[in-house]
């Protein structure tokens, strides 16, 4: 479904800020996956994330969506085989536009927005059922700005956005991150609902390793700008946070007497 | 200081306010619906005049000057938007940039700094001699009254349509559209086109409401258009909530912007000073929004807007 081949970016290449974010990732992830990612702060989660989407170019490699080489299609064009929701939930929804024309725009997704309505009568009824079952009570306040949803409701409703039309690949950015406990509890148990139900392959970061073994059937950790481990199957199945947290210090240990043996 | 003299100069000042709404409008359109500030209308403005004004001359039918004033004015427009997106250069800057080069423009496609038309040898659609004592049909402010009102209504149909949400998620929130497969450059192009083109049509029917285009005829249009906006909204923004309704106080707020000019001029204002008192007005309410957030803020309630 999702292919990265040695996929490198360096930001601010050439400045005293330079960072290399991806250092020649590899990844393949298959249909009806759901890969959890963790990873320290400036780990490359987030980078690895936007290089899919496209938010910029990469330096180097390619990207695969379904066999098809998108390293070079604009942001905008691999929309159509993606569905993204982002860490920040004022990001993923048009604060100045109401619930249903935030998720007529969601549904043409992919689609040539030609000259017709841009929300046919018949589509309201859709929604509506859509928005009874993220029961938020947001079924009865379709034609309300969506900038005065709470955070929490906005990232529901992002979350049904980006699946209205079923993406290839679901890209998950911290979505729950800047919610509150509860707030994430429910986001993410929305989540699993909806990705189980229309099978959809998923790639998730999170900070919590709680979530990250809860969820999900594959999880891979990143660090500097390289996955440094990719558990799943059975042994994902059986993964505690003390096990993680084992694994972690034995392949970041490992790294460290690498960089000692070069160095020294 | 003669009232009756003021109450004579009134119909003049809706009628300009009027044509002046229609620029106002394609201020709207870059300024709060595409979340652009264009300087271009500065320039267009006069471009539309000047191709108006010089096709009439050479004997064009008054609707075909219109209408390619128009066209040329979405040009312009076109010119700034490849500026921005397809070089890369920040939206002002790109509007500065083709505010100059559109000077020479209109100065070759006037051939001088200014052309005057004619009203009594030409069929003009308006003027300032059909404002009063002409017959209904043909007054400038019934005339203009209907443009506005055509323009509204086309407006209000396109931000309808699929393509118009487009455009209205492009300037509200641009990362939200390109995850949403919404080409946001090819969106912003095209929003400051119909800017423009509107710009570039209350230029063609000012040139002919004061008999002659002029190279200056744009100077400070930004900021006419930015008050009518300001004005439209802190009067009618509480009461007008629908789009069409949003973009008829926004030439409301045009026209009282000239009667209260009329007024102003009436009390004997240095009129030199004109352009520093408009720049003034405007400055203070684009900081009305400003100092309310950072002095005045409510607290926000726990579990609120975030």
């Amino acid at each position: 479904m999702l292919e990265l081949k040695n996929i490198s970016k360096t930001f601010n290449p050439g400045t005293v800020n330079e960072k290399l974010a991806l250092n020649d990732v590899s990844l393949t992830i298959g249909d009806g996956e759901f890969v959890t990612v963790i990873g320290g702060n400036g780990a490359g989660k987030s980078t690895m994330l936007n290089a899919i989407a496209g938010v910029w170019p990469v330096d180097e490699g390619q990207i695969l969506i379904d066999g098809q080489d998108v390293t070079k299609l604009p942001e905008y064009k691999r929309a159509s085989y993606l569905g993204r929701v982002f860490q920040d939930p004022m990001t993923g929804t048009a604060a100045a536009m109401n619930i249903e024309e935030n998720l007529a725009l969601a549904l043409r997704r992919g689609q040539k927005r030609t000259l017709r309505k841009g929300i046919k009568a018949s589509e309201r009824e859709v929604y509506r059922e859509l928005l009874a079952g993220l029961g938020l009570g947001l079924e009865d306040r379709m034609t309300s700005k969506v900038g005065l949803l709470s955070g929490g409701q906005r990232q529901a409703l992002t979350l049904l956005m980006a699946t209205l039309r079923k993406p290839k690949l679901l890209l998950l950015d911290e979505h729950t991150a800047a919610l509150d406990p509860k707030t994430a509890a429910k986001v993410l148990e929305t989540t699993e609902t909806i990705v189980s139900r229309d099978h959809l392959t998923t790639l998730m970061i999170t900070h919590n390793m709680r979530d990250a073994i809860a969820h999900g059937n594959r999880l891979i950790m990143m660090m500097e700008g390289e996955i440094i481990l990719d558990i799943r199957g059975e042994e994902k199945k059986g993964l505690s946070v003390t096990d993680l947290l084992s694994r972690f210090e034995q392949v970041s240990g490992k790294e460290f007497a690498n960089d000692k043996a070069i160095l020294g | 200081m003669n009232i009756a003299s003021l109450i004579n100069a009134l119909p003049g000042a809706a009628a300009q306010g009027l044509i002046w709404g229609i620029m106002a409008i394609g201020v709207y359109i870059t300024f709060r619906v595409l979340d652009i500030a264009d300087l271009t209308v500065d320039g267009s403005l006069c471009t539309g005049g000047a191709v108006c004004i010089m096709m009439m001359q050479a004997g064009y039918n008054v609707w075909i000057a219109l209408l390619c004033a128009t066209l040329v004015g979405m040009l312009t427009g076109m010119a700034t938007g490849l500026f921005h997106t397809f070089m890369g250069i920040p939206a002002i800057l790109s509007g500065i940039l083709t505010q100059l080069g559109l000077y020479s423009i209109n100065l070759k496609i006037m051939g001088k700094s200014n052309q005057a038309i004619n009203v009594d040898k030409y069929d003009l659609l308006v003027s300032l001699r059909y404002v009063k004592g002409v017959a209904f049909y043909k007054n400038t402010i019934l005339i203009v009254a209907v443009i506005i009102a055509i323009v509204i209504a086309i407006l209000y149909w396109f931000f309808g349509t699929e393509l118009g949400c487009s455009l209205r998620a492009t300037g509200c929130n641009g990362n939200m559209a390109r995850a949403q497969g919404i080409n946001t450059n090819f969106n912003r192009v095209l929003g400051l086109m119909i800017s423009n083109g509107l710009v570039a049509l209350s230029g063609a029917l000012l040139g002919q409401y004061q008999g002659f285009a002029d190279i200056n005829m744009g100077r400070g249009a930004i900021v006419i258009g930015l008050a009518a906006v300001i004005i439209g909204e802190a009067i009618f923004g509480k009461i007008f909530r629908n789009f069409a309704l949003t973009l008829l106080a926004v030439a409301f707020g045009s026209i009282i912007y000239y009667l209260v000019l009329q007024v102003v001029i009436w009390l004997g204002i240095d009129t030199d000073l004109l352009k520093l008192l408009s720049a003034l007005v405007v400055a203070v309410f684009l900081a009305i929004p400003y100092w309310q957030g950072k002095y005045f803020s409510k607290p926000v309630k726990k579990g609120g807007n975030r």
